[in-house]
């Protein structure tokens, strides 16, 4: 017997799992009658009713489901809500064998299946490099000394009495997408793209407490910020920086922090690689030179082709990634699709996305969602029809500098293959016949 | 800020203290801080050495220190690449002399170790010193910092076996770091107003002529992050395809979760809360030494009854079988487990 032809596009794996691999031959083939007739006898089976009433429609009408017969569950059952049981397969994970110490590691933010721009806080990415604490909040202590008038300690008491500001910024390790600076390593969005987190923090700006401590404006070039866990991890940042839009944040999307994101309180560093983002807080010191500190002088660092390092590189440039169809996913049909994505510059807003079907040769503009912020995560959406073809599909971010996110050739040509940091190359994802979706590089 | 300063402002805060009211811009917002909360706190030190405590420690005591509180980590040699990445290893005579790693420049460098990157001797002194051991940050006395770095600077041949590190000629060995000069400040992604290195410009039509792909994912790299159908969601326009070992089956659930809700228990009560009714798992709690209580259940549950739970009546449930009844209560009694 002579095998059909395959039409490309079709269900390749059933959703509902209810077909067997001969039924699935047979849909891929294009019999969609066969859908049907398989469609009723499945139906018959979850219903126990027989063909006949099965045929009349679907049973999960037909059929009234147990939440529509009983008496659903009380409030406060779950003083502080979960997610559905339906929703467990998203949630932050280690990328195997990156890190061998699970206190020095990172875990990813499952962007593969987030809507919006506010990452939900307990999936925010984590990276720690000694570990996490649960803090006391009574007994945590914020002190500032230094090139200041006067050397001056706050409670949380004290800093939350001060103005705050609620203000909605992404957070990007340096090192995301790193893995992929030399080929494709990784198989998810959640791999190459998901040390990425974006939320609402609400805190005092820097300026505020650095005046209140009366800062030495004629020396001063640099400030440290210092955490409390056993790392007490350091960081220099810029003065002019500091006094821009530098936040010392305890409120993350409506709530306090969580302790994995430094609770009781954290910087806040709009535009800057997450290291900077000094959790735990406990010292702000103002200087005149940069320190170097280890995870400035060791780590952090960007190797380049002559052999010299870039050291506080610092700045995430404009960068964008489709998140749906993404690497390791499968389309379940031809037809009509929403290409959806995110955009993100640490210089400014997002100004334009531009989308390619066919990895690079023509370019649509997508749709911006509100709200399009600084230095913040930016939604982009746009329509395609598939048809069933292979597909490159790849976006393409410009920021209101009129920066225009790279392609790997232009990133390379520049900073070579050895780096580990500050990857924001264009991502293609090939999407093959079978709907299957897989990460590669086009040059 | 140097130390003569930090003293100046110290004795000057500990002068004005309770003198006056806190000098901040915010009444009743923050206080002073004591010369002793910023000696606490106040640990970095600088590339300048601004920060360095006095102090001094051998290669010897520093092999000591070693061998008891960093072998087991980073190796006898500070080599291992067992749970960290290598401190040691990768360095030459002729890098001490020049200030740059040859590795780096030839390309053939396998991997990077601590002493191939560090340009600042400074550095390696703060991060010991603040945050080692792992699993006991702090716990080093400022002389056994000193040991601890004098050890690593021989094992890289930077200081000879005899050598006692100290406050007094630390800035001597900074000379002699392998990539003192293989750091560049020079881009554009430190500044503010840095400027980019990069440039693409946004072409919309026929941008490309021919699309190759470079690189794909080798299909162990596909199955190396577990099954990607489990982490997508169930519905949507997608599914996350199947890789990786196949997961362990789950465990099957208990059979009385099935009767619990085939006769409408879960209506008015939840295993592990209260809804209308107890908790199943309160009811065993109440009942655990009451050698009756499995007839007792029973017959409550078959004629029903009110108050030992408060207000609300439980009615009369006469269509459950015996049987059914009989599994409930055991299972219940048994604290309700899942499977």
């Amino acid at each position: 017997m002579s095998q059909p032809p395959v039409r490309p596009g079709r269900i390749r794996r059933a959703p509902e799992g209810f077909l067997t691999p001969e039924q699935i031959g047979e849909v891929a083939a294009g019999r969609r009658d066969f859908l049907r007739n398989a469609f009723v006898a499945a139906t018959a089976v979850a219903a126990g009713t027989g063909v006949a009433r099965a045929a009349e429609g679907d049973p999960a009408i037909l059929t009234l489901p147990e939440h529509s017969t009983t008496l659903g569950r009380p409030v406060a059952e779950r003083p502080y809500g979960t997610p559905s049981q339906y929703e467990s397969g998203l949630k932050r994970r280690e990328s195997p064998g990156l890190t061998r110490v699970a206190a020095a590691s990172v875990s990813f933010a499952p962007l593969q299946g987030l809507f919006g721009i506010i990452t939900p806080s307990g999936l925010h990415f984590e990276r720690h490099h000694q570990g996490w604490h649960d803090i006391d909040p009574a007994r945590h202590r914020l002190m500032v000394n230094g090139l200041v008038k006067e050397a001056r300690v706050y409670t949380m008491d004290d800093l939350m009495r001060l103005p705050s500001v609620s203000r909605i910024h992404f957070i990007e390790c340096g090192a995301n997408t790193g893995m992929e600076w030399g080929n494709v390593a990784v198989p998810t969005v959640q791999y190459t793209h998901g040390m990425l987190s974006c939320s609402e923090f609400t805190g005092v700006p820097l300026s505020v407490l650095l005046d209140d401590c009366g800062i030495d404006m004629k020396r001063a070039k640099f400030v440290l910020a210092e955490g409390a866990d056993g790392s007490s991890m350091t960081r220099t940042i810029p003065l002019d920086r500091a006094l821009d839009d530098v936040l010392v944040a305890w409120g993350q999307n409506g709530e306090m922090l969580r302790p994995e994101n430094g609770y009781p309180l954290r910087l806040v560093v709009p535009g800057i690689q997450g290291v900077s983002w000094v959790k735990w807080l406990r010292r702000i010191e103002v200087g005149d030179k940069p320190w170097a500190a280890k995870d400035e002088a060791i780590h952090y660092i960007d190797l380049l082709p002559d052999g010299t390092h870039r050291q506080y590189t610092s700045i995430q440039e404009c960068k964008s990634v489709i998140t749906t169809p993404s690497g390791g996913q499968t389309l379940l049909d031809r037809g009509f699709h929403n290409i959806s994505g995110l955009a993100w510059s640490g210089r400014g807003k997002i100004k334009r996305v531009d989308v390619s079907t066919d990895g690079g040769r023509n370019w649509r503009t997508a749709r911006l969602e509100t709200p399009v912020l600084s230095k913040a995560l930016t939604r982009f959406n746009i329509d395609w029809v598939w048809d069933g073809s292979p597909a490159i599909l790849q976006s393409r971010a410009m920021d209101d500098t009129g920066y225009v996110q790279p392609n790997y050739a232009q990133l390379r040509e520049v900073r070579g293959t050895r780096s580990i940091y500050h990857n924001n190359a264009i991502q293609s994802w090939k999407l093959a016949e079978s709907g299957d979706v897989s990460n590669v590089q086009v040059y | 800020m140097s130390r003569f300063t930090e003293l100046a402002l110290a004795a000057a805060l500990a002068l004005s203290a309770g003198a006056t009211l806190a000098a901040g811009k915010y009444e009743g917002i923050g206080r002073s801080a004591t010369p002793a909360e910023v000696k606490a706190w106040d640990i970095d030190v600088r590339p300048d050495f601004t920060g360095l405590p006095p102090g001094s420690g051998s290669v010897d005591r520093g092999m000591e220190v070693w061998e008891s509180k960093c072998a087991s980590c980073h190796g006898t040699f500070g080599e291992s690449n067992e749970v960290f990445t290598p401190i040691v290893g990768g360095t030459t005579k002729e890098d001490i002399e020049k200030g740059r790693v040859g590795a780096y420049i030839r390309g053939d460098a396998p991997q990077r170790t601590t002493l191939m990157k560090v340009a600042t001797v400074s550095t390696l002194w703060d991060y010991i010193h603040r945050a080692m051991p792992w699993n006991a940050p702090k716990s080093l006395s400022a002389d056994d910092t000193y040991a601890v770095l004098a050890y690593i600077l021989n094992l890289g041949e930077i200081v000879p076996a005899d050598y006692v590190l100290s406050d007094k000629n630390i800035a001597e060995v900074q000379k002699r770091m392998p990539n003192r000069n293989g750091m560049t400040t020079k881009h554009g992604l430190w500044d503010v107003k840095g400027k980019p290195d990069v440039k693409n410009v946004a072409c919309m039509k026929n941008c490309k002529t021919q699309i190759t792909l470079g690189s794909s994912l080798p299909d162990y790299a596909r199955d190396a992050h577990g099954n990607l159908a489990e982490q997508n969601r169930v519905v949507g326009p997608v599914r996350g395809q199947k890789t990786g070992a196949a997961a362990a089956p789950a465990a099957k659930p208990h059979p009385a979760l099935e009767l619990m809700k085939k006769h409408g228990c879960s209506g008015c009560h939840g295993v592990g809360s209260k809804i209308l009714g107890p908790a199943f798992r309160d009811v065993a709690q109440r009942y655990k030494d009451d050698k009756g209580a499995e007839s007792g259940l029973a017959a409550r549950i078959r004629n029903g009854g009110s108050g030992a739970w408060g207000d609300v009546p439980m009615p009369p449930q006469s269509q459950v079988s015996d049987a059914d009844v009989s599994a409930l209560v055991k299972w219940i009694l048994s604290g309700s487990p899942e499977n």
